[in-house]
């Protein structure tokens, strides 16, 4: 998957969470929490979304490695080779 | 015949506005249906039927407030809808005008948390009930309406033309989703009340919560992300366990005792997108496990961001627990939403040195509070109350 489309499916299921910000506006260097206003549920909705869409299951260890979108379409990438 | 009434939507609950219709006369419905929304003071509410049958008339108009068990509409059973039993055209309805009994129906006075704002002083006005409840729900001052009925009084049509002459832009609400500005109002009407009646007293305890951290990684490392838990579902089993041996934290104070409630139902207060509050309840939370605690937030979380507020799912909180999440701040003091007679808050879970065992380590602590109701209980039984929710947190595997 390209990393356009990783980054797409991020932004839909992030729009999903916070269907008030403009995802296309979002700095995708910027903490995730931050800029969207996310809590540790809303993370954990957004991680659960990335399983059933990728089929990825992300352990809690992982986190910190999704905390930008940047961040979060790079880890995808390399998890799904 | 049956009808559809104003819900109770809880013991504090004595009038709601309805806001709107979902349905029209001559529509079918069914048992659970949201045909409605209200206007309370925990928010705006989506009603459901727990009919079967069809919309025959409605009985209110949009932006009246109305006491608890007001007839809002008629609805044509399931029965005399298969009967063929035709009452009348269901046209007319359109019309908004209540029948003539409705001013029979007792006229309660409003208390001074009225969450609407004050009718417009009207003297010795002749004014139509229609046109009254018109120039209220849209803030007309009667005193600048020329009137052209009998004698000179209001009638309906004088306040419709007022508000186009005025060019007034009455903000239509959003047909589904919240009205964060009637939320705001009945936030502050709640607190206001809570900061005019109830005495608080105020208390912090920090805990050491490193074991439940610890737990809680060993638990989440083999679970996929919909079965994992957060600590928001442990602290709100320790509260609904804490409160069982602490009962003057949970229930309500009405009419000038308090009641303790035998069920514990802690509210979990969720922000709203956008700003606003709701503190819908979960039902028996000591008697729940933490899985099925987490699963309840998780599905109230949802429901509340995505506006979809049940009439069912405001159900009496007996007690509210608060938390800024990891994000938010050290410590947290809440308003006690009444009649309720406590909040537990927590602050942010942070890396502090803490000595253990006579060694300063690196502990992960979290400050809870206590907001209490000096008329039900004192600062000494509200320290035991937090040392105990302490307590439960040291061993979260027996929770």
């Amino acid at each position: 998957m390209k990393d356009l489309d990783i980054g797409a499916v991020l932004r839909e299921e992030l729009g999903n969470i916070a269907p008030e910000i403009d995802m296309n506006s979002v700095d995708p260097y910027l903490d995730l929490r931050e800029a969207l206003d996310i809590d540790s549920m809303d993370f954990l909705n957004f991680i659960t979304a990335i399983h059933h869409r990728f089929g990825i299951n992300i352990p809690e260890i992982d986190y910190p490695k999704l905390t930008t979108l940047d961040a979060a379409v790079s880890y995808l990438k390399a998890k799904l080779g | 015949m049956a009808e559809f009434r104003m819900p109770s939507l809880g013991s504090d609950m004595e009038a709601g506005t309805l806001v709107e219709w979902l349905v029209k006369p001559g529509d079918s419905v069914k048992h659970g249906d949201i045909i409605a929304v209200v206007e309370t003071q925990k928010g705006a509410i989506e009603i459901e039927i727990f009919e079967t049958g069809e919309v025959e008339q409605f009985l209110v108009d949009i932006g009246t407030k109305v006491p608890v068990g007001t007839p809002l509409a008629k609805i044509r059973t399931e029965q005399e809808v298969n009967a063929g039993i035709d009452i009348k055209p269901s046209q007319e309805a359109l019309v908004i005008e209540p029948p003539a009994t409705m001013s029979i129906a007792p006229h309660p006075i409003w208390p001074p948390i009225s969450a609407v704002s004050p009718p417009p002083t009207i003297g010795r006005m002749r004014a139509s009930p229609a046109a009254r409840r018109l120039a209220r729900s849209c803030n007309v001052n009667l005193a600048a309406v020329v009137g052209s009925g009998p004698g000179g009084a209001i009638i309906f049509k004088d306040i419709e033309r007022q508000l186009t002459a005025a060019t007034m832009t009455v903000e239509k609400k959003s047909p589904k989703g919240l009205d964060l500005d009637a939320m705001r109002v009945a936030i502050a009407a709640a607190m206001a009340r809570s900061k005019r009646e109830i005495p608080h007293y105020y208390l912090e305890h920090q805990v050491d919560v490193t074991p439940c951290e610890a737990w809680l990684a060993r638990m989440n490392a083999t679970r996929p992300p919909e079965s994992r838990l957060l600590m928001g579902a442990v602290a709100m089993k320790a509260v609904a366990l804490a409160v069982r041996r602490f009962p003057t934290f949970n229930g309500f104070y009405v009419n000038g005792k308090f009641e303790p409630s035998s069920g514990v139902h802690p509210g979990m207060a969720i922000a709203i997108r956008g700003g606003g509050l709701a503190a819908p309840a979960i039902h028996d939370a000591d008697r729940l496990s933490c899985d099925a605690l987490m699963a309840s937030m998780r599905d109230l979380v949802a429901r509340m961001r995505s506006s979809h507020i049940r009439s069912s799912e405001i159900a009496d909180a007996t007690v509210t627990i608060s938390s800024l999440g990891e994000r938010g701040v050290d410590a947290l003091y809440g308003v006690i939403y009444p009649p309720q007679v406590a909040i537990v808050g927590f602050g942010k879970v942070v890396a502090r040195p803490w000595i253990v065992d006579d060694a300063v380590l690196p502990r992960s602590i979290v400050s809870i509070t206590l907001s209490g109701d000096h008329r039900v209980s004192d600062g000494h039984g509200g320290a035991l109350f937090l040392a105990e929710i302490g307590k439960l947190l040291q061993e979260p595997g027996k929770l």
